[in-house]
């Protein structure tokens, strides 16, 4: 029996409603998010990725529709009860200068369980687990200033997994990254997939990154036009 | 955690956040060192006006001060002497009695004023006796007078020379004297040196019939800046017998001028806050620019939004509290070189000043007060102007902070 994570229902945010010229960003969506899947959100620039990627990570809120996180309707929460809701079900990991720059690399993992409440042992024990999973234990007491884009980028997921979400959004991970980087950060995030069974929904527009999703949902005007499920 | 970031993060700009620190530095040193310098100068001023004549508290018969005559005297008992001085708060009086009388030395004839007193306590107020320029000050007892300088030159008389006085006593009969001149005294103040001339107080009561009557009883605090609760006591414990009055109630043309001068301290202070207040806020707005991404980012983490708010005001809070630090570190030493070694007036002040018999100096005063208070203010502006970013964390677009 499969486990849904995620399920956006008939979703649409619409920009400028009221003035001549409203633009539906997103329209008229369904997604479903099984656990362990991974899944590359695609489309050219404008499409809605972000968007997207913003209302089922409760970043915002739809003009329609509905989206169920782990059995709660996200649209319904309040404010705080959605900041507290992200906190602990969804790890984020944006284009770029993802992490605190007077943190270091543990610091910046370390963060996320902090403001989680959790104990100085399970912290300790979770970060230096992620970092041998991200493979910079050797850089843990650097700060994201003395890491490269890729480096930064790995602790971004190192991050974003320390919170124990239900799944990751990740939005053009690898857009800032050279593509040595890049197949680097996608090899490491196909492991954590295969090997950990922790859910991935990234968008992108690089075609070798989209080679790699095992599901492709791809965009057009807002609109889900292909999906490869 | 909080308190580690926000330390971190006050040095990620290290230039703006010293400018910052040393525009606040310098706002507490001019402050301090103004204040400090301004109530010293008063405290000065107080002190000369002080002990010039009046004391901090003197206690009068009932109604002299309105009607200055001798009939509204103080019957001076020695119980009541005792019980004054017994008040806890008292350290010393000096009993006066004053009275207008004419003075007269073969065919010239001048209005004066005549002061009884206690030598030894009353030099210990007005330090009488450093006014003395020819001739002795007396021994209590003694029968000899002191003139002011002018007045003895206008009658030409000298130490040595008899003057004979004329006046009337407590019942209206007339008072007269003849004493011999012991001393010449040099009064800054032109009124005084033409007008007063002194004699031991019982051979002035004797002259006018008060019996134990004295127009007026100077007290010396212990504590000078306690002068106010002493005359409450004081009035309490006479219980209505006679009228205190202290040098504020008798001078209220300084009093006032101290009251418009600090206020007019109080804008300048105001002033310079509002200057370095402009500072700190566009430091504020800088920051808030800068870091607007990364609080969209936390906040879509996870972060509360009241806890990012907390972290900003902290930051401000620390920046202002460490150059409020910095800025008495550097004052106090300021603020006590000036006071050991006051600023000195020169030309017409300094004459003026020395006319008087006043010391022409401007001593700053070290008093902890005036640190904590400056500190407090700029503390109490970090937080105001803190309460910008806070507002903005509040109330910030987390989906546009991310995508700028
Ligand atoms: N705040 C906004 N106001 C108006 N239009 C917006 C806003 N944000 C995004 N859009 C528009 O929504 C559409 C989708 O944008 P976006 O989600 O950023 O696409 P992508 O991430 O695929 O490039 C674009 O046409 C964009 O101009
Ligand atoms: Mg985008």
């Amino acid at each position: 029996m499969e486990k849904v994570v995620l399920d956006a229902h008939n979703v649409s945010k619409v920009y400028n409603e009221a003035s001549a010229v409203p633009v539906h960003a997103v329209n008229n969506v369904h997604l479903h998010i099984t656990e362990g899947e991974f899944t590359a959100l695609v489309g050219p620039s404008g499409s809605g990725k972000t968007t997207l990627l913003n209302l089922l990570g409760g970043l915002d809120r739809p003009t329609e529709g509905q989206i169920i996180v782990g059995g709660v309707d996200i649209t319904g929460l309040k404010e705080n009860e959605l900041i507290n809701f992200r906190l602990h079900n969804i790890g984020f990991v944006f284009q770029s200068f993802n992490l605190i720059p007077v943190l270091t690399a543990r610091e910046n993992i370390e963060f996320i369980m902090l403001l989680q409440g959790a104990t100085r042992s399970e912290r300790e024990r979770r970060v230096s687990e992620l970092l041998k999973a991200i493979g910079l234990s050797d850089k843990a007491d650097a700060r994201p200033g003395e890491l490269s884009g890729g480096q930064q980028q790995r602790v971004a997921v190192a991050r974003a997994l320390a919170s124990k979400p239900r799944f990751i959004l990740a939005d053009e991970p690898t857009a800032n990254l050279d593509s040595a980087s890049a197949n680097n950060l996608l090899d490491m995030m196909v492991r954590l997939n295969r090997e950990e069974k922790i859910t991935f929904l990234f968008s992108t527009h690089d075609q070798r990154v989209i080679d790699r999703a095992r599901r492709v949902v791809r965009l057009v005007d807002g609109k889900i036009s292909e999906d490869t499920q | 955690m909080l308190f580690t970031l926000a330390w971190r993060n006050l040095w990620r700009n290290k230039n703006r956040t010293l400018i910052t620190m040393a525009s606040i530095s310098s706002a507490v040193l001019l402050s301090v060192t103004l204040v400090s310098l301004q109530r010293g100068i008063f405290d000065n001023l107080i002190r000369n006006v002080v002990s010039f004549y009046t004391g901090y508290v003197q206690i009068h018969g009932k109604g002299y001060w309105k009607d200055q005559t001798l009939e509204n005297c103080l019957p001076l008992s020695d119980s009541l002497l005792q019980s004054v001085l017994h008040t806890p708060g008292v350290a010393g009086v000096a009993p006066r009695l004053e009275a207008f009388s004419l003075a007269s030395f073969d065919e010239k004839t001048k209005g004066c004023m005549v002061v009884g007193i206690d030598p030894e306590t009353e030099n210990e107020i007005t330090r009488l006796k450093d006014k003395l320029i020819a001739g002795e000050y007396p021994e209590k007892g003694g029968q000899g007078l002191m003139v002011a300088e002018e007045l003895a030159k206008t009658m030409g008389v000298y130490t040595g020379d008899t003057l004979v006085l004329l006046g009337q006593s407590m019942y209206g009969s007339t008072a007269a004297g003849k004493f011999a001149i012991t001393g010449i005294l040099r009064f800054g103040a032109p009124d005084l040196n033409q007008r007063l001339v002194y004699m031991d107080i019982s051979a002035a009561r004797a002259m006018y019939d008060t019996g134990e009557g004295v127009t007026s009883l100077i007290v010396r605090p212990t504590d000078e800046t306690r002068f106010r609760a002493l005359a409450a006591t004081l009035l309490a414990s006479l219980s209505g017998e006679a009228d205190v009055m202290t040098w504020e109630d008798k001078m209220p043309d300084i009093v006032q001028h101290i009251e418009t001068d600090t206020a007019s301290m109080y804008i300048i202070s105001g002033v310079l806050y509002l200057l370095i207040s402009f500072g700190i806020f566009s430091t504020l707005l800088m920051m808030l620019a800068e870091r607007r991404r990364e609080f969209g980012m936390l906040v879509a983490l996870g972060m509360k939004r009241g806890l990012l708010a907390r972290l900003a005001v902290m930051e401000s809070v620390m920046v202002a509290f460490l150059g409020a630090l910095a800025g008495i570190l550097i004052s106090f030493p300021v603020v006590w070189y000036l006071e050991k070694h006051p600023v000195k007036a020169w030309g017409a002040l300094r004459e003026t000043f020395e006319r008087f018999g006043f010391e022409a100096v401007f001593p700053t005063v070290l008093q902890s007060d005036i640190f904590i208070s400056q500190t407090a203010i700029v503390l109490v502006l970090a937080l105001i102007l803190a309460g910008y970013p806070a507002w903005h964390i509040m109330r910030l677009n987390t989906v546009q902070a991310i995508r700028s």
